[in-house]
């Protein structure tokens, strides 16, 4: 049973860059998901957004894929926040200490209004 | 014989070359080599070539000495001993001078300057010589070892009889240096089965082959002659014309009908086993020389009847005859008891090499082949049940088996067949999350680790309860492949780009589960996920 397949698009909210994750976060995502870095960066924003809310399954490839994208933005120095996490994943973020490394809010506002207020 | 005599005598006269540019015409058949003289390793010129501070001249030294005769006839006149670390290692022995005079002072601090020099370098090269032959010995032996071990494992059962109503266990483990040990089940008419254990004296080589030879013999007139006494017997005659000089084989077999319980033996020299009954352990002894030895032997037939719960254990001599560091031997009481206190075959095997590792102690070497090999007929009922047998485990039932194949997206399939089989049991929310989460992540490791992501290869997937715990065990063919140490993954490492940012799935499938265990067998890694269903109503969340 083929799961939904990754998509990511990329929309500027204020001066952050949005991406709306969907589907499932595995080894497929890959490409897709840097090409949706690369946009939300084009601005040079000091934050990127992940929105998770349409995701429905991250698996350990999918983990090492957010590492990497992490990785990435704090080589460039910006800063990586998440919102729209399932209980569970937000439980796996933080047993994997991704959440000691990005900014994780229940919802968009909270989340651009948080990295505004940090950047300013 | 010592190594001083062997190096002395590869030393040979040689003219002395001193200023050869001075006697340019100096033809090669002038040079004379003398015949190497034989130096016994207690003659005195031994000692006192070892004592001597420099050149010798042998015409006029006075010792009671074979060698120096024969040193004085194969016309040396002057010896100069090489000393290495005060280890006499040769000698440079000379002839007359070519102009008939004497050997000057001059020459004799020529010849010592020249030996002290030449020793050390004789010496490395003597080492040398000694640690090329070292290891041409030492890859001689590990051939042959390795020869031993493909002969041996050629003649072990591949499989284990498949008997109902009866549990059958083996266990082999070959010392370093293969002893000879050999097990066998042999088919028999009237669906009676032989089992046979046996021993070679010696080792190596010269054991394994035995051992076939042995092997052979037995699975031919087994069938046959089908009577303990009769094959042993049989073999023995077959096997004395055969037998190198001081070897011989060690074997007990015994005919098994599965219907009945109904045991006969027969013993030629070996280990005698030990039944654990409902009343204690008993012994099967019967008499009996080894196989090998002396034509014409007879051998003791005995018959016993295993009752259900009873398990027979035919054990070699490696282990209770193994030592632990203290030179103490682990020994036939110790072995016996165990075979009393254990409840089946599988678990005495597993008790008795737990305990072994125990009394030998860690990095000790196994001294010789262990071989085990229980039978035992399993209760019929709750009331043949052996008094000592420990109350049960509480049923398990199977809510699901499925299997996948394996390719990269069928542990989504995984997930969705196991949360729908354990829908109704109490594991809801994230609890349930949480075993699906590590349901997928342990089928695409059994996926991508262990079928290589080959789709014909299946990923075998069940699902069972006892009521207090679920267990979801998945299974791929990968063989034995040990369960790697789950270490936390280095967040820090992998952000700075010093580690792959892969490696998290078994870290998560340990965190997400309350119990994780691996079983391998030859051919199948299988890991266990178990969930509890009752107590700790998710401790973790």
């Amino acid at each position: 049973m083929p799961g939904a397949e990754f998509g990511a698009e990329v929309r500027q909210h204020d001066s952050t860059g949005v991406i709306d994750l969907h589907g499932e976060i595995n080894l497929g995502a890959d490409q897709a998901l840097n090409a949706a870095y690369d946009e939300a960066v084009k601005g040079d924003p000091r934050t990127v957004v992940l929105n998770f809310d349409r995701v429905d399954y991250i698996n350990s490839t999918g983990i090492a894929l957010i590492v990497g994208l992490l990785a990435r933005a704090r080589k460039e120095h910006r800063s990586v926040s998440a919102f729209g996490l399932s209980e569970h994943y937000r439980q796996i973020f933080a047993i994997t200490r991704l959440s000691d490394f990005m900014g994780i809010y229940p919802d968009e506002d909270s989340a651009v209004t948080a990295t505004a207020a940090a950047s300013t | 014989m010592t190594t001083i005599p062997s190096n002395l005598r590869r030393v040979l006269r040689r003219e002395p070359r001193a200023r050869p540019t001075t006697e340019p015409v100096a033809a090669p058949s002038e040079r004379v080599e003398a015949p190497p003289v034989e130096i016994a390793p207690n003659d005195p010129l031994v000692a006192y070539f070892s004592g001597a501070t420099g050149a010798v001249d042998i015409t006029t030294l006075q010792l009671d000495s074979p060698a120096l005769e024969g040193l004085r006839e194969a016309g040396i006149k002057l010896v100069v001993p090489l000393v290495s670390q005060g280890e006499l290692i040769g000698l440079l022995n000379l002839g007359p001078r070519r102009s008939e005079q004497e050997y000057s002072a001059d020459d004799r601090k020529l010849l010592n300057d020249l030996a002290g020099h030449a020793a050390p370098a004789v010496r490395v090269a003597q080492l040398v010589r000694e640690q090329e032959a070292e290891v041409r010995q030492r890859e001689r032996i590990e051939q042959e070892l390795r020869v031993a071990q493909l002969i041996q494992q050629q003649f072990l059962p591949q499989e284990l009889p498949d008997l109902p109503g009866w549990q059958v266990g083996a266990y082999y483990g070959p010392a370093r240096e293969v002893g000879g040990d050999f097990y066998d089940f042999i088919k028999l008419p009237e669906d009676q089965i032989g089992i046979v254990v046996g021993d070679v004296t010696d080792k190596g080589v010269p054991a394994a082959l035995v051992m076939a030879t042995t092997h052979s013999i037995l699975r031919a007139e087994a069938p046959r002659l089908v009577g303990p006494s009769e094959v042993l017997t049989r073999a023995n005659e077959l096997l004395v014309d055969e037998m190198p000089a001081h070897m011989f084989v060690t074997c007990l077999y015994a005919v098994l009908d599965p219907a009945t319980g109904r045991l006969r033996y027969a013993n030629a020299g070996h280990n005698v086993p030990y039944v654990s009954t409902g009343d204690g352990v008993t012994e099967l002894r019967a008499t009996g020389m080894p196989l090998g030895l002396l034509p014409g032997m007879a051998y003791e037939e005995k018959e016993a009847t295993l009752a259900p719960g009873d398990t027979v254990l035919l054990h070699s001599d490696g282990l209770a005859e193994a030592h632990n560091t203290d030179r103490e031997m682990f020994g036939f009481p110790r072995v016996a008891a165990l075979t009393g206190e254990a409840s089946d075959g599988e678990v005495l095997i597993d008790r008795l090499l737990k305990e072994l590792a125990e009394f030998t102690g860690p990095g000790l070497e196994q001294e010789d082949d262990i071989t085990l090999v229980t039978i035992g007929r399993r209760g019929t009922g709750t009331d043949d049940a052996p008094a000592d047998t420990p109350p049960a485990a509480p049923a398990e039932r199977e809510l699901t088996a499925f299997e996948v194949a394996s390719e990269l997206g069928n542990e989504r399939q995984a997930i969705d067949k196991v949360a729908a089989a354990v829908a109704g049991l109490g594991l809801e929310g994230l609890r349930l999350e949480r075993l699906k989460t590590a349901v997928g992540e342990a089928t695409m490791n059994a996926i991508e680790h262990g079928n290589g992501n080959r789709p014909e290869l299946p990923v075998e997937v069940s699902v069972v309860t006892d009521d207090t715990d679920l267990k979801v065990r998945i299974t791929d063919q990968g063989g034995e492949r040990p369960l790697p140490e789950v270490e936390t993954p280095d967040l820090e490492a992998k952000l700075a780009g010093l580690q792959t940012p892969r490696g998290w799935g078994l870290f998560l499938i340990k965190e997400m589960v309350d119990d994780l265990h691996t079983a391998v067998d030859e051919h199948h890694h299988t890991i266990e996920l178990t969930m509890h269903l009752k107590e700790a109503p998710d401790a973790r969340s």
